[in-house]
C-alpha cells in the first residue's frame, strides 16, 4: 500500500500509526531491490543501517515527536552525495569502495526531518552525461520502456520514483540533471535557484553550476522536500539563501495576474513535434487557469550550450584533479612511479565522457587559450544572466520545453557528443544564470514515453513557481501515470 | 660594470588559529594528519569556508605597507598535481591580490610592494625507508605572499628590508616569523646588467631557509650570472634550487617546462566584500610599529638610540619594556635592567626574544627594592636571575636568603664596634694615614652585618667612629 501514496500521504499515515515506519522501509527497501535489477536505477541499498533508523524513527514518533512533515518516509539519494557511511561513487570506477566519512548537508537535514536514506542512486559518471548511460555500472533502465534511457544525469532519482519504489529523492542539476530525467520519466523535480541548497558534500562537477534538488510524484512532495533541504549552511559560504523555504499550504485555483513568457524559438526546428505539442497543451492549460501566455524570442539560445560546455568542463578539470589514485578510491594496481599512479589511475577509474570533459576544460583552460575560450564564455554567461532579468521585469516566469525529444533507445546517441550535449539546449542557460525551474509532466509521446516543461523563475521565487505548478497538477492527471498503465 | 637587480617572494605563514578554509588547528609540531578534516584533506564534496581572521591579517599588513587593498576580494585556482597537495589545486589569488602598489622604507630608500595576496599551504611529504608518507597538518594553513618590485641592488638591502618586514609581522601579529618552522620564506629573482642598462634575464632561487642563506645566495647567484656574461653567454631563465649546505645552486625547471597551472577564478568561494567601516576598524587597530617606538622611547625616555634599537628590535622585549615601565615608572633602570642582566640571561641559555616569558610584576618588585635601597645591586641580580630562571617570587627569595639590606642603625653601630675592638692593629695603621686597613675594617664590619646592611651607612658609620678614637 506504501508504493501508492506520496511522500506527505505517507508520512501522515505513519504519524497516524496506519502505517509502521519499519514497514514503510521495509517495502522500499524490497522495492529498491526489484528495481535494481529491473532498471538498474540502484547502486546500493543500504539494508542495515535503514532498519535501524526506522526503528529508532519509530521510537521517536511513539514517543510522541512531531519530527517533521516527511518523518518516517525513505528516500534514495543520487550518488554523488556524500552519505556518512554509505559507498558513494558517483557512478565511477574511480571512487568504487569510496565511503565517505561524513554527510551532505542535505543528508544531514533529511535525518535531522527523520526521513530515511534507503539507498544510492545511479548515474552518469560524475554526473557528465544526459542519459545515465556513461556510468561505469551500466545504463538505467526507463520504467516506461527498458530499451530507453531514463535521462540524466539524475537517471536513477528520476527512475526509481517513476517505479514508485520510493516517493522522493535527492538528484543534482549542472545543466539540466534533475528537470530532463523527471521530464524523460514522468514525474516532477525542482532545480532550486543556486545558493538555495547547501552544495556542501555534493561531490563537485561544475561548482557554479551544481545544485541539490527534491525529485518526487508531485510539486507537493518536490516542495515539502525543498523545504527540509533548503536554508544557510556554514559549510557553503556560496549558499546565500537566509533562511531555509517555508511554502504556503493555501490552495489557489486560478492564476490571474500572472505573466507567462514562452520562448518563441525554442519551438522552431530541432524539437519533436510530439515534445512540443505537449509543451504547448501545457501553456494552453495554464492562460485557462488565467495566466496570461505571452511569446516572445529567448536571446542567446545559440550560446548557451557553448558557455555552458565550456564553464562546467573546465570546472571539472579541476574538480577532478582530486582523484589522483593516492588518497581514496581507484590506484592503479600496475602503477610503479608517481607519475604511473596518475596517469593509469586516472586513465582506468574514468570513463570516456569524464575523460572527454577533463580534456576539454584543460584546454580551455590553458594558457594561450583562456582568454579566447574561458573568459568569452563567462562574458557569455554574464550576458545570458542579464538578459534573463530584463525577462522577469515583463513575465513572471517562462514556460519552456525541458529537451527536445522524450526518452531515446539506449546505446542510440551515446556515440555522438555534440547531438547530446544539444539535448540541453533548453536547461543549460538556467543554470548559467542561477535560476530556479521546475520540470513537471504534460503528456506522452506517440510511443506513450513520458514528455515534460519546465517553469522558469527569478532567483528564489520558487514559492510563486509551486503556486502555478501545484494549479497545474490539479488540472491535470499526467503526474498521476505511472509506467505499466496503472495510476496512483 | 655590473649591477644585480633582486625582486623577493616572501612566503609568511599567518599566526591565525584556524586554518584559512576550515576550522583546524594551525599549531605546529602536531602528530602527522592530526589536524585534519574533509575540507583540508580534499574530500570529494567538501568545500572551502573563508577564514575572515586571515583577512583581516592581511589587510593589516597591506595597510602598514601603504598597499591599496582590494574592495572585491576573490581567489583563483592554482591547478597542480603533487602527493602534498590533496585537492590537487591550491586556492590562491593571481587575478585580484587583496593588497597591491605599496611600498617599504629601508636606510631612506624606498622598496616598492607589488602586491600582497593570500594562499593556502601545502602538506608534507615524509620519506622513510623506500616509502613516502603524507602528512596533511600543513594543508590549508595561511600564507600571505607579499611580492616586492625588483628594487633591491645588493644582499644587505634584501637582509634589511627582510629584518623590517620581519619586524613588522611581529607587531602586527600576522606571522610569528619562526623561519625554522617554516613561517617565514623567501624566494629571490635576480638578474644582472650592465649599470643603467635594460634589465637582464632572471633566475628564480628556492630554498633558501635563513637569513643567512638568502645572503649566501644573492652573493653566489651574482656572482654565477656575471661570469656567464662576461664570457659573453646568456643567463637562461629558470627555477634554481639552493643548496646551503654546498653554498651551490642547481636548476630545477627551465622556462620551457614551467607549469602551466591553468589559473581560474575559485567558484567555490563568492567574492568577500570589503567596506570602508571594516577597513577603518582594522586601522584603527593597528599597533605602534618598531620604529615608531625607537622614536618615542628615545624622545619621551631619554633613551640611547642604541638602547631604543635593542628595546624594539622584538615585539615580545618591547612589551616587556613598556610593562616595566608602567609597573615601576623607572624607564631607564628598566632600559638598563634588559639590555643588560636580562639579555646576557638570554644569550646564556639560548632563548629566542619570541620565547621569553617573564612575569614583569615580579621584575617591577626587584627594581622597586633596589631603587630605595632596600637590596644591594648584587642581590638584585641574583633575584633577577632567579626570575628569569625559575619564576620564583622575588620577595620570597630574598626573605629566605636573607638579602635584605639592614637599615637599622643600632645593628650597623654595634658591629663596627665590635670590629674596631677585635681588630686595634688595624685600627693604629689607619691613623698611620695605610687606607688599605679601611678597607679592611670595612670588610670585617660587613661580614659581621652578613653582607645585609647598605655598604654606605657602614663606611660612613665607621668613618666617623675611627674619627673618634
Amino acid at each position: 500500500m506504501t508504493c501508492c501514496m506520496s511522500a506527505i500521504g505517507l508520512a501522515g499515515a505513519i504519524r497516524q500509526r496506519k502505517i509502521g515506519v519499519g514497514e514503510a522501509v521495509d517495502a522500499a527497501l524490497r522495492a529498491a531491490d526489484k528495481v535494481q535489477k529491473e532498471h538498474n536505477s540502484f547502486l546500493a541499498v543500504a539494508h542495515d543501517s535503514a532498519r535501524k533508523r526506522a526503528a529508532e524513527i519509530q521510537a521517536r514518533i511513539d514517543a510522541g515527536e512531531d519530527i517533521s512533515v516527511l518523518a518516517g518516509v525513505p528516500i534514495g539519494i543520487k550518488d554523488n552525495i556524500s552519505t556518512l557511511g554509505i559507498e558513494t561513487t558517483c557512478a565511477s570506477k574511480m571512487l568504487e569502495g569510496y565511503i565517505p566519512v561524513f554527510n551532505a548537508t542535505a543528508v544531514e537535514r533529511i535525518e535531522q526531518a527523520g526521513m530515511i536514506v534507503i539507498g544510492k542512486l545511479n548515474m552518469d559518471e560524475f554526473a557528465m552525461g544526459g542519459s545515465s548511460e556513461t556510468g561505469a555500472f551500466g545504463a538505467v533502465r526507463n520504467p516506461w520502456d527498458i530499451s530507453r534511457v531514463a535521462g540524466g544525469s539524475s537517471g536513477g532519482s528520476a527512475a526509481s520514483v517513476a517505479a514508485r519504489a520510493v516517493t522522493v529523492t535527492l538528484g543534482s542539476d549542472t545543466g539540466g540533471s534533475i528537470r530532463q530525467p523527471c521530464s524523460f520519466c514522468g514525474v516532477t523535480g525542482i532545480k532550486p535557484t543556486y545558493g538555495a541548497v547547501s552544495r556542501y558534500g555534493l561531490v563537485a562537477y561544475a561548482s557554479s553550476l551544481d545544485q541539490i534538488g527534491p525529485i518526487g510524484a508531485d510539486i507537493d512532495d518536490c516542495a515539502a522536500l525543498l523545504q527540509i533541504i533548503s536554508g544557510s549552511d556554514e559549510m557553503d559560504g556560496t549558499c546565500v539563501i537566509n533562511q531555509p523555504f517555508v511554502f504556503e499550504d493555501s490552495i489557489t485555483e486560478r492564476l490571474e495576474g500572472v505573466k507567462i513568457g514562452l520562448p518563441r524559438n525554442y519551438f522552431e526546428g530541432g524539437i519533436d513535434d510530439d515534445v512540443k505539442t505537449a509543451v504547448l497543451a501545457a501553456a494552453k492549460e495554464l492562460e485557462c487557469a488565467g495566466a496570461v501566455i505571452e511569446d516572445f524570442d529567448m536571446p542567446l539560445m545559440d550560446y548557451a550550450i557553448h558557455a555552458y560546455y565550456i564553464i562546467a568542463c573546465a570546472e571539472a578539470s579541476s574538480n577532478l584533479s582530486r582523484y589522483d589514485g593516492l588518497k581514496y578510491g581507484r590506484r592503479s594496481p600496475s602503477a610503479g612511479s608517481l607519475s604511473e599512479v596518475y596517469r593509469l589511475s586516472r586513465s582506468e577509474g574514468f570513463g570516456l565522457e569524464v575523460k572527454r570533459r577533463i580534456m576539454l576544460g584543460s584546454f580551455v583552460l590553458s594558457s594561450g587559450y583562456y582568454d579566447s575560450y574561458y573568459k568569452k564564455a563567462l562574458q557569455t554567461r554574464a550576458i545570458i544572466k542579464s538578459s534573463y532579468d530584463s525577462l522577469f521585469g515583463r513575465f513572471d516566469m517562462i514556460l519552456s520545453p525541458v529537451a527536445p525529444t522524450a526518452a531515446y533507445k539506449i546505446g542510440e546517441n551515446i556515440g555522438d557528443p555534440l547531438k547530446m550535449y544539444m539535448g540541453d539546449i533548453y536547461t543549460v542557460s538556467v543554470n548559467l544564470a542561477g535560476l530556479p525551474a521546475v520540470s513537471l509532466p504534460c503528456g506522452f509521446s506517440e510511443d506513450g514515453l513520458p514528455v515534460g516543461f519546465q517553469l522558469i523563475g527569478s532567483a528564489f521565487s520558487e514559492a510563486r513557481l509551486f503556486r502555478v505548478a501545484r494549479v497545474y497538477q490539479r488540472r491535470t492527471a499526467f503526474h498521476k501515470k505511472r509506467p505499466g498503465g496503472g495510476a496512483a | 660594470m655590473w649591477e644585480t637587480v633582486i625582486g623577493l617572494e616572501v612566503h609568511t605563514e599567518l599566526s591565525a588559529k584556524s586554518k584559512i578554509f576550515c576550522g583546524c588547528d594551525t599549531s605546529f609540531g602536531a602528530k602527522p594528519n592530526t589536524q585534519v578534516c574533509p575540507v583540508c584533506a580534499g574530500m570529494p564534496g567538501s568545500l572551502p569556508k573563508l577564514n575572515i581572521a586571515v583577512v583581516e591579517r592581511a589587510i593589516r599588513l597591506g595597510l602598514a605597507l601603504n598597499c591599496e587593498i582590494r574592495r572585491s576580494c576573490k581567489f583563483d585556482r592554482k591547478n597542480y598535481f603533487y602527493p602534498d597537495l590533496p585537492k590537487a589545486y591550491q586556492i590562491s589569488q593571481l587575478y585580484s591580490p587583496i593588497c597591491m602598489g605599496g611600498y617599504m622604507e629601508i636606510g631612506g630608500k624606498r622598496i616598492g610592494i607589488r602586491e600582497i595576496h593570500m594562499e593556502e599551504d601545502a602538506g608534507k611529504l615524509i620519506h622513510d625507508s623506500g616509502f613516502t608518507y603524507m602528512d596533511f597538518n600543513r594543508c590549508g594553513v595561511p600564507l600571505l605572499e607579499i611580492v616586492s618590485q625588483p628594487d633591491f641592488r645588493g644582499s644587505d638591502e634584501v637582509i634589511a628590508y627582510l629584518e623590517a618586514l620581519r619586524e613588522m609581522l611581529l607587531y602586527l601579529d600576522v606571522s610569528d616569523c619562526k623561519m625554522q618552522e617554516g613561517s617565514l620564506r623567501a624566494d629571490i629573482n635576480l638578474s644582472v646588467r650592465p649599470i643603467g642598462g635594460d634589465l637582464g634575464v632572471r633566475t628564480e632561487m628556492k630554498n633558501l631557509s635563513s637569513f643567512r642563506a638568502i645572503g649566501r645566495a644573492i652573493e653566489h647567484e651574482a656572482a654565477r650570472q656575471t661570469k656567464i656574461l662576461e664570457s659573453g653567454g646568456k643567463v637562461i631563465q629558470e627555477t634554481r634550487r639552493w643548496d646551503d649546505i654546498k653554498g651551490e645552486s642547481y636548476s630545477m625547471r627551465s622556462k620551457e617546462n614551467a607549469h602551466d597551472y591553468r589559473y581560474f577564478p575559485e567558484p567555490d568561494l563568492l567574492p568577500l566584500e570589503i567596506d570602508e567601516q571594516w577597513l577603518a576598524r582594522i586601522r584603527r587597530g593597528i599597533p605602534e610599529l618598531a620604529h615608531q617606538k625607537r622614536d618615542r622611547y628615545a624622545r619621551d625616555f631619554g633613551l640611547a638610540v642604541s638602547a631604543a634599537a635593542a628595546l624594539t628590535a622584538h615585539r615580545n622585549i618591547a612589551d616587556l619594556f613598556e610593562d616595566l615601565t608602567r609597573e615601576s615608572a623607572q624607564p631607564l633602570e628598566v632600559a638598563n635592567l634588559i639590555t643588560g642582566e636580562i639579555m646576557r640571561l638570554m644569550n646564556r641559555t639560548n632563548t629566542l626574544s619570541e620565547d621569553l616569558r617573564i612575569d614583569a610584576k615580579k621584575l617591577a618588585t626587584l627594581i622597586s627594592l633596589v631603587i630605595n635601597a632596600k637590596i644591594s645591586r648584587n642581590s638584585y641580580k641574583q633575584a633577577v636571575g632567579e626570575v628569569f630562571m625559575r619564576d620564583t617570587d622575588p620577595r620570597e627569595y630574598i626573605t629566605k636568603h636573607g638579602l635584605m639590606m639592614i637599615s637599622d642603625d643600632n645593628a650597623a653601630a654595634e658591629a663596627v664596634n665590635a670590629v674596631l675592638a677585635e681588630n686595634p692593629e688595624a685600627v693604629k695603621d689607619y691613623k698611620c694615614g695605610k687606607d688599605k686597613a679601611f678597607g679592611f675594617l670595612m670588610g670585617q664590619a660587613m661580614k659581621k652585618l652578613g653582607g645585609a646592611a647598605d655598604p654606605k651607612t657602614v663606611g660612613n658609620m665607621l668613618r666617623e667612629v675611627l674619627g673618634d678614637c
